[in-house]
């Protein structure tokens, strides 16, 4: 187990540094500099301004200067807050999304894994029905859609919640834009769940366990439940990217100060660095997130460990 | 709803909202770019023929939802099909090769798999203006990768089956063996990952078309209506229910279809 | 009154009837055998009885088990049933344990679920029935994934799952069929002695394994019960038809008539063959000769090489040393870089029919293929002729071309590959575990083609089998193979006669013969197959052999002839 572990995250290594090379090749290959668009600088101020953010340096050594700096935690000066490091401007923005994020994960699962479940065992009855319907739809939605029309339903109209980012700290300010992420994947998890929970139900060791005379909560909870799980914990790392997807929409939506609202402003201002630094952040979360998953995958399934 | 059925009746809605939108805006008496400003976020009524009503330049909105569905529909099935001719090619390649060419193949998909592809789309979009023939390659090369996995797990099972085998001792050719005994037997699997590409193209356009990052002003598409309806939503609500109903419509139908398409070919599959 | 008296029992899916008004008794301590081919509802009627059928099967009829009736008992009361008064054991232990918790942890549930709380006893109870079935170091095992464990060793633990809350019945559905011939004997005889006092219903296609271990035995075909009676009975004068037809295909390893040799000139030979995969050799240094019109079977349990020692002579897989010499030319590389003439002359027809048609093709398609390659010159309506002879041949009718392999049975789709195979006349054909998958009836049938085949055109045929039974009636000589090297060599006259090599005795007296009168003689063989990956030193089988001395751990023996017979062996019998 210590061995596929320490594997698991050699192997992550790599990829991160692939997805940071790639980000980077991509804002310098962009066509049109960060200042270039509107104004026309005197040479010798554009000159110092690339000085500045070593713009004159070859790539190679600007990639190598902004790898060692990601080392240090410094991500560099961002291009349109002057002032700022792009560094102080993740970590401002960034535990908003998290929390939002975290708990839309945390009830994703919980209601998609009961609901899946329950419809797996109720298979083809009339609450299977309701759930699989249920998900189909919630699956169909994008965020983008759910986020202005339940706004428009409880916040416009029935005025029972707030539309916006309200000073006033806690759950009512939270409920909806955290349902709003949590909703689609709440439905792709209930789908999973019922499928992979049928598939399990259908193999013959859930058959012997019967013959065992275990009894239907016994047999799901010792025997099914852990192998059913196995596609919902690969799902994981779609979701976790799904998640920060949605939340681009849903902080905007909802004006939440989160790292979401401050990609696209950064990618509206031709904010290299900062945009840089967002996806590089992102991919870093996905990346860890997939490597826990994966070694959480190894916990459950002794056959994997030894592949 | 009996898969057979399910099929039937969401390629009938389908095909219906195609027909509608390509007829459309040819039979209405308005087109997408007029502007009115004597008759701004008008609701829908059938008397001026304003059947989904105006937006707040007055345009006609029935005329441009129509529009953003063929624009929705056209990027989804050309990107379905960047992704559908890059994933086969790829998966078929790697499980037929096999041994260290596949595992090789493999790993990069997985790396691929663990990038925050939308992101990059975004920074694509930013970097290199609205571009239109980006969008289908963005979005083709985010969807190729589950259809590359699905192709060379088939391929690497059927490689093994032993009806390969004996076309292999008799001195079938290479070529016989990968269009005769190979392709076949791929083909229902790769329509039923098609169909369920299909809606997550039309969600990633419609996304980055909501953003903004999309289709240009004044040409328009489902996303680009959403958005629009969500600054007006106060004061005119079916301009945002209306493209939102089609636009969740739509990609129900699809999944629906894949669904109903992929239960069918499993059932073939164990008969 | 009969611990278990089932009456009319019928089993329908929608208009599907797969069991229909079969009746069934068991008394205490009695064992009884439930027998049939594929398709005649045995384990149909088995599942029925703990209710463990899939939800759309509609079960009618009466189970009466001690007096209660068991059939549209809710699921808690059949709770207090399953285990607790009836055990059961399923075929693939592979599949009927449960890969993600250790073994240990499956047992103990069982008692946890039947009212012991005191978790100290229950473990000690757990270790105590894994001793009892004769798991070497029972601590381990208790903390043992499935997976880590053989096929013989899991199939002891899904044993002890059944026996650990002292059931009245055990119903054993087809428990030995996945394992190896050697590990059945060992399972069988475990289940004798274990199961003291306790009933016990037998599920089994093997006659000879009923012959052997059941008292009264219950014929069944297609859902109808066509036969019962005591075991010695019915052996001895079957009244139905049916049970006839099922005792005349049971193959014995013990009597009846062996092809004399065969005489014709070499046509084949493999000389010094090695293949190697990845971490593993699985086929050391063999050599063998096939002469035209012989048929050579190649025997072995898993892990033997048998098949891929020929697969590498058709060029399937590479070989790793050795050399192939067919009609005095060398066959080299894999088989795409052979000539087309070599290539036409080797055919094979594999185990699975299934998986060895192209399900998107019909059979006319499927047989005409090899002309494609072999007579491109050829006239459609000329390859028709071609393909319904041959189908004609192998005992499909015309009504056969336009069918889908799915539309065909296991035996009718095993025909068309044997046509696929014969239609470009070759001069050798290998068969891979060919009647492996076939009902009894039908593998006869299959063996009278191929023996009509041969006796027509002179056909060499190499016949790939784990099973001496059925080898024993086709095969002119015997090749015995064991963890990748050939032990033993001799005509079939001599080999089931007078086996040389302790492993060929082991393999003969492990077979069961589907006769009661007959008494097993076996002392069976101890262990199982060693892993390939890691062979034992000195001669491969010196672990399990009951003549090993000193020598044999340290000095693998070589080929030599004993009386008509070549053995791999220090002290061959």
């Amino acid at each position: 187990m210590l061995r596929y572990t320490l594997l698991r995250i050699l192997g992550a290594i790599p990829t991160l540094l692939l997805v940071i090379a790639l980000a980077f090749l991509m804002v310098h290959a962009a066509p049109g500099g960060p200042f270039s668009s509107e104004r026309v600088l005197p040479e010798h101020v554009e000159k110092e301004i690339e000085r500045r953010y070593h713009l004159d340096e070859p790539l190679p050594k600007q990639f190598l200067r902004y790898v060692s700096g990601l080392l240090q935690g410094d991500l560099g000066p961002s291009y349109s807050y002057r002032d700022y490091d792009v560094d102080e401007l993740i970590a401002d923005t960034f535990p908003v999304s998290l929390k939002l994020g975290a708990l839309a994960m945390a009830l994703a699962l919980l209601l998609g894994v009961s609901a899946g479940t329950v419809a797996a065992l109720r298979q083809g009855a009339w609450l299977d029905k309701f759930v699989m319907g249920f998900s189909m739809t919630g699956i169909s939605i994008p965020v983008f859609v759910v986020a202005p029309v339940l706004v428009l339903f409880l916040a416009v109209k029935l005025q029972w919640l707030p539309a916006g980012w309200t000073s006033e700290v806690g759950l009512k300010r939270l409920f909806l834009p955290v349902v709003t992420l949590a909703l689609p994947q709440i439905a792709y998890i209930a789908r999973l769940t019922r499928a992979s929970m049928i598939d399990v139900l259908n193999r013959d060791f859930i058959r012997t366990a019967r013959a065992q005379g275990l009894g239907t909560a016994t047999v799901v909870r010792v025997h099914a439940l852990k192998p059913a799980m196995l596609p919902v914990l690969s799902y994981m790392g779609p979701a976790i990217a799904a998640v920060l997807t949605g939340s681009v929409v849903v902080e905007e939506v909802f004006g939440i100060p989160g790292l979401g609202q401050q990609f696209v402003r950064g990618a509206s201002n031709r904010d290299y660095t900062l945009v840089l630094g967002i996806v590089v952040s992102y991919a870093t979360l996905i990346i860890s997130l997939n490597l826990i998953v994966d070694i959480l995958y190894g916990v459950i399934d002794p056959r994997v460990r030894y592949r | 709803m009996s898969a057979n059925r399910s099929i039937r009746v969401t390629a009938g809605i389908l095909i219906t909202i195609a027909l509608v939108a390509l007829v459309g805006p040819w039979i209405s008496p308005h087109d997408y770019v007029t502007t009115n400003f004597d008759n701004p976020l008008a609701p829908p009524s059938l008397g001026d023929m304003h059947l989904f009503g105006t937006d707040d330049l007055g345009r006609d909105l029935f005329v441009r939802t129509m529009l953003g569905i063929r624009i929705s529909l056209l990027v989804a099935i050309v990107a379905s099909f960047v992704s559908l001719v890059i994933g086969v090619a790829y998966g078929a390649i790697a499980g037929f090769v096999g041994g260290r060419v596949d595992a090789a193949m493999m790993r990069f998909v997985d790396t691929l798999y663990a990038l925050p592809f939308i992101f990059f789309v975004i920074l694509l979009m930013v970097a290199f203006e609205r571009n239109f023939l980006l969008i289908f390659v963005a979005i083709g090369a985010i969807n190729w990768l589950d259809m590359a996995r699905i192709v060379r797990g088939q391929t690497l099972s059927l490689r093994e089956r032993e009806f390969v085998e004996a076309a292999r001792l008799t001195g079938v050719s290479t070529l016989r063996i990968v269009f005769r005994h190979i392709a076949p037997n791929l083909i229902g699997i790769v329509i039923v990952y098609v169909t369920l590409t299909i809606p997550q193209a039309i969600l990633v356009e419609s996304f980055l078309s909501y953003l903004g990052l999309g289709v240009q002003e004044p040409q328009t598409s489902l996303g680009a209506l959403v958005e629009a309806g969500v600054t007006l939503m106060e004061r005119a609500s079916w301009s945002l229910l209306i493209p939102a109903t089609l636009l969740a419509l739509i990609l129900m139908c699809f999944n629906f279809l894949g669904d109903g398409l992929r239960d069918q070919f499993d059932a073939r599959n164990l008969s | 009154m009969s611990l278990l008296d089932v009456q009319g029992l019928t089993i329908r899916y929608g208009s599907d009837t797969v069991v229909d008004g079969v009746d069934l008794y068991i008394d205490r301590g009695e064992s009884v055998g439930l027998v049939g081919e594929s398709g005649s509802g045995k384990s149909q009627s088995a599942l029925a009885i703990l209710g463990l059928l899939p939800r759309q099967a509609e079960v009618s009829g009466s189970i009466l088990f001690d007096e209660q009736q068991l059939l549209g008992a809710s699921e808690q009361e059949l709770d207090t049933f399953r285990a607790r008064r009836i055990g059961m054991v399923f075929q693939d232990p592979m599949q009927a344990l449960n890969p993600y918790l250790r073994i240990g942890a499956q047992l103990r549930q069982i008692l946890l679920s039947h009212g012991r709380a005191d978790k100290a006893a229950v473990d000690a109870s757990v270790l105590e029935m894994l001793a009892k079935v004769g798991l070497p170091d029972p601590e381990r095992q208790y903390r043992a994934y499935p997976h880590e464990l053989s096929g013989g060793m899991r199939q002891r633990v899904m044993l002890a799952s059944a026996l650990i809350v002292e059931p009245d019945l055990l119903i054993a559905d087809e428990p030995t069929t996945a394992l190896d011939v050697t590990v059945q004997a060992q399972i069988l005889d475990l289940l004798e002695d274990i199961r003291d006092d306790t009933a016990l219903l037998l599920i089994t296609h093997d006659l000879g394994i009923v012959a052997g271990h059941c008292e009264h035995m219950i014929v069944l075909d297609k859902g109808h019960l066509v036969e019962q009676g005591q075991t010695t009975t019915l052996f001895a004068a079957p009244a139905h038809p049916h049970t006839r037809t099922l005792l005349d295909a049971a193959p014995r390893v013990d009597r009846g008539d062996v092809p004399t040799s065969a005489t014709g000139s070499t046509i084949l030979s493999v000389s010094g063959a090695s293949v190697e995969y990845r971490d593993l050799t699985a086929v050391r240094d063999v050599s063998f000769a096939v002469r035209e019109g012989e048929t050579v079977a190649v025997v072995g349990e898993s892990g033997s090489g048998k098949s891929s020692v020929v697969r590498a002579m058709l060029g399937l897989v590479p070989l790793s040393a050795g050399r192939v010499v067919y009609a005095g030319e060398s066959l080299e590389g894999p088989v795409e870089r052979r000539l087309k003439s070599q290539r036409r002359d080797l055919q094979l027809v594999f185990q699975d029919p299934v998986s060895a048609l192209n399900p998107q093709m019909r059979v006319r398609s499927i047989v005409a293929e090899p002309l494609l390659v072999h007579e491109s010159s050829m006239t459609a309506a000329a390859r028709l002729e071609r393909v319904t002879a041959i189908l004609e041949k192998v005992g499909l009718s015309e009504r056969f071309l336009e069918r889908f392999p799915h539309q065909l049975s296991g035996g009718q789709a095993q025909r068309v590959a044997i046509a696929r195979a014969l239609i470009l006349e070759p001069k050798v054909l290998v068969c891979d575990e060919a009647v492996a998958a076939l009902d009894g009836s039908v593998r006869r049938q299959v063996l009278e083609l191929l023996r009509a085949v041969q006796a027509d055109t002179g056909l060499s045929i190499i016949f790939i089998s784990h099973d001496l039974a059925v080898v024993r009636s086709i095969s002119h000589r015997v090749l015995v193979m064991y963890l990748g090297k050939l032990v033993e060599a001799a005509d079939s006259g001599t080999l089931f006669t007078s086996p040389r090599h302790p492993y060929t005795q082991a393999l003969l007296d492990s077979v069961p013969v589907p006769d009661p009168v007959v008494v097993a003689k076996r002392a069976p063989l101890r262990g199982e197959v060693p892993s390939p990956v890691n062979p034992p030193p000195g001669c491969v089988f010196h672990p399990r052999c009951p003549k090993a001395e000193a020598k044999c751990n340290s000095t693998a023996p070589d080929l030599r002839d004993v009386a008509g017979s070549s053995v791999a062996c220090h002290f061959p019998n």
